[in-house]
């Protein structure tokens, strides 16, 4: 598409012959570059700025830094927690969003399937201070008993080690939350890329006998495997960098640990941010800044190799 | 053919009745409902084990009659179907939660007062609405003319390697952290104005920045569906190229576009954390951009459910009424943006 209207374009240029550009063709040109430049300007600026801003704190004197600790060890237990927080929303969410897409283009009447792919992406557009509210208003102490289950039960296990907490403010709680706020992102890649597996391949594998699940199996997820690899990808760096729904949600004491039910946990980068810059003057901002800068390079390398992902199976599925 | 009456072979081998699938569900349904009636646990929990139960004597059955593959069959449809309908629980919990307890200050005080001074019960968010649509607003009118012609010279002009790089680069923005998105807005007045700076219009730099990538990318998918036929008439005529896309293209595009911008604008109006860093937070009316603090929907809510007063209650209902509030002008730009869409949109195949 993009091919034939440069040389539509081109064409149409030389058929114009020897004349010059027309003054409003070039005004017009430099002007819809001159936007894609300040893109690229923005993207550069927020490193840019970001790193401007964070310097005060990256040559800080460690004692300085908040916690005394230097940078690192502040910055340390709150990457472990995003991670840790972003990991429970992935390993939650990535097979939800497969069984979704699934259902919506292979499983739901074809009449049905546009309209509830519309009401999947209606969660997308839920604010996330809303998921925030829900999180501790409904989810959590919906979750209470639950938790005081798993540490009866499961509790040898570190993940449930206890003691469980009686507001479900929790690691678990927070991640459950993101999981639902990043499955409608997941889903709308997979979903668009399983309704394009071959027709010819599809009816292949059913004229060979097989049943439904095993048509999916050969044809579907090979056909999407790219996809949902790049999709997860996409939902980690959002589950990565949200915000709201943690700060709201998570209650915390600092604690670097792998158990989920309690109500000690690591905070993460971004919802420290919320939570502490609009009290913190001086070196603290510049310190909170640092962490922004470090939460930047992680969810830009995890959505460049997403969007690589992504973009090779576009080419391969292409071919 | 042969004339002995054996019996006829078995092609497909045994199939349930078409009833067996609602039957179990009936027959797990049946204790379930009990169970909720009876005992305290969670509706949530007995339901999951009822879907599990289900799923289990479905596969069983089936083994027993059809065989491993149709039985893995079935029951691979009763969980994908099941794992759909989980999906859509949070959907259905969170709006009949947010209309449930946002309607009790859903009142005329809540959008014609500001909080100011209000300790306890009373007051409202006019403030914070007049903040949120001022914000919103710059936001919308920085980032529309930069969105739509980067999409212009993405789909009408960009080839080679720069056009790979900055389509490749708006993907990658458009997973910009949104606090991230508010450092940066801070950290770049703050070089100019001197640190601690809260002005509205740094919130609205922050939220373009989100805003940007989403436009982009509608207005280039809109460009994509114009009918080369269109630009190719105009060029025929001698209309020069970009007056080929102002009066042939966009007007075109037009509906698609307009619906690009609005489902951009309802996914950076619910947006907190920026703002809560960028325009601070304030009781009183302020409509000016770029003089004092400024307050918006969102961070009202916040700041209403995180510090509430001395009686909780009131504040809370006040950032739940925020929060229907704010949903609601979500769902209504959504719903536009499909109306828009459906009404005026460009029918071409």
């Amino acid at each position: 598409m993009a091919g034939t209207a440069t040389t539509t374009g081109e064409a149409a240029r030389r058929i114009g012959g020897g004349r010059p550009v027309r003054r409003g063709d070039r005004i017009f040109a430099g002007a819809a570059s001159g936007a894609g430049v300040a893109i690229l300007a923005v993207l550069a600026g927020v490193a840019v700025f970001l790193l401007v801003k964070a310097w005060p704190a990256i040559t800080a004197d460690p004692e300085q830094i908040p916690g005394d600790g230097g940078l690192v060890a502040y910055i340390a237990p709150l990457a472990f927690g995003t991670v840790l927080s972003a990991a429970i929303a992935i390993v939650l969410a990535v097979p939800m969003a497969v069984a979704v897409s699934l259902f919506v283009t292979h499983y739901a009447p074809r009449r049905l399937s546009q309209p509830l792919g519309y009401t999947i992406d209606l969660l997308a557009a839920i604010p996330s201070i809303i998921y925030g509210l829900w999180g501790i208003a409904v989810l959590g102490p919906a979750v209470v008993g639950l938790q005081q289950w798993l540490e009866e039960h499961l509790g040898f296990l570190p993940f449930f080690a206890g003691p469980a907490s009686a507001t479900g403010r929790t690691m678990l709680v927070v991640g459950v939350v993101l999981a639902v706020m990043i499955l409608p992102i997941i889903t709308a890649v997979t979903r668009e890329v399983f309704a394009q597996t071959p027709r010819r391949h599809i009816e292949a594998a059913l004229a060979l006998g097989a049943t439904r699940w095993e048509m999916i199996r050969m044809t579907v997820l090979p056909f999407g495997r790219s996809a949902i690899v790049g999709a997860s990808m996409l939902g980690l760096g959002r589950a990565l960098g949200e915000t709201m729904a943690v700060a709201i949600i998570l209650s915390v004491s600092g604690a670097v640990t792998f158990n989920l039910i309690s109500s000690a946990n690591p905070s993460t980068i971004a919802a420290n941010i919320a939570l502490d810059f609009p009290e913190s003057s001086g070196l603290a901002v510049n310190t909170l800044i640092a962490s922004g800068l470090v939460l930047f390079g992680i969810t830009l390398v995890v959505n460049m190799a997403a969007r690589a992902v992504i973009a090779r199976g576009e080419r391969e599925r292409r071919a | 053919m042969s004339t002995h009456a054996a019996p006829a072979p078995r092609l497909a081998g045994g199939t349930l009745p078409s009833w067996a699938v609602w039957a179990v569900y009936a027959a797990a349904a049946v204790p379930a409902i009990a169970l909720v009636a009876t005992t305290d646990l969670a509706p949530v929990a007995v339901v999951a084990g009822a879907v599990a139960a289900a799923v289990a004597a479905v596969y069983a059955w089936s083994r027993a009659v059809e065989g491993r593959r149709r039985a893995a069959d079935r029951a691979v449809t009763i969980v994908v179907a099941s794992a759909f309908a989980l999906a859509l629980a949070p959907l259905v919990s969170v709006l009949s939660t947010v209309l449930e307890r946002g309607l009790e200050r859903f009142d005329a005080a809540f959008f014609t007062e500001s909080a100011r001074n209000v300790v306890g019960a009373g007051g409202g968010a006019a403030h914070a609405i007049a903040g949120t649509l001022v914000i919103t607003g710059v936001a919308t009118l920085v980032s529309v003319p930069i969105g739509v012609m980067a999409g212009i010279w993405l789909h009408e002009y960009g080839r080679g390697p720069l056009k790979r790089w900055l389509t490749f680069l708006v993907d990658v923005m458009t997973g910009i952290p949104s606090i991230v998105a508010g450092l940066f807005a801070y950290a770049l007045f703050a070089i100019f104005l001197g640190p601690g700076v809260r002005l509205g219009v740094i919130g609205a730099v922050a939220l373009s920045v989100l805003m940007i990538p989403i436009v982009v990318r509608s207005v280039e998918e809109m460009l994509k569906i114009v009918p080369q036929s269109l630009r190719e008439a105009s060029y025929a005529l001698g209309v020069p190229k970009w007056r080929t896309i102002v009066k042939v293209v966009l007007p075109t595009a037009l509906a698609g576009i307009v619906t690009g911008v609005m489902v951009a604008v309802a996914r950076i109006i619910g947006e907190t954390a920026p703002l809560l860093i960028t325009t601070g937070v304030v009781t009183s009316m302020n409509t000016n951009p770029f003089e004092g603090r400024m307050q918006s929907l969102p961070v009202f809510a916040f700041t209403q459910y995180k510090n509430p007063g001395a009686v909780a209650q009131p504040y809370i209902d006040r950032a739940w009424a925020a929060a229907l509030t704010l949903i609601a002008i979500v769902m209504l730009l959504n719903l536009a943006a499909r109306v828009v869409y459906r009404r005026f949109g460009t029918e071409v195949r």
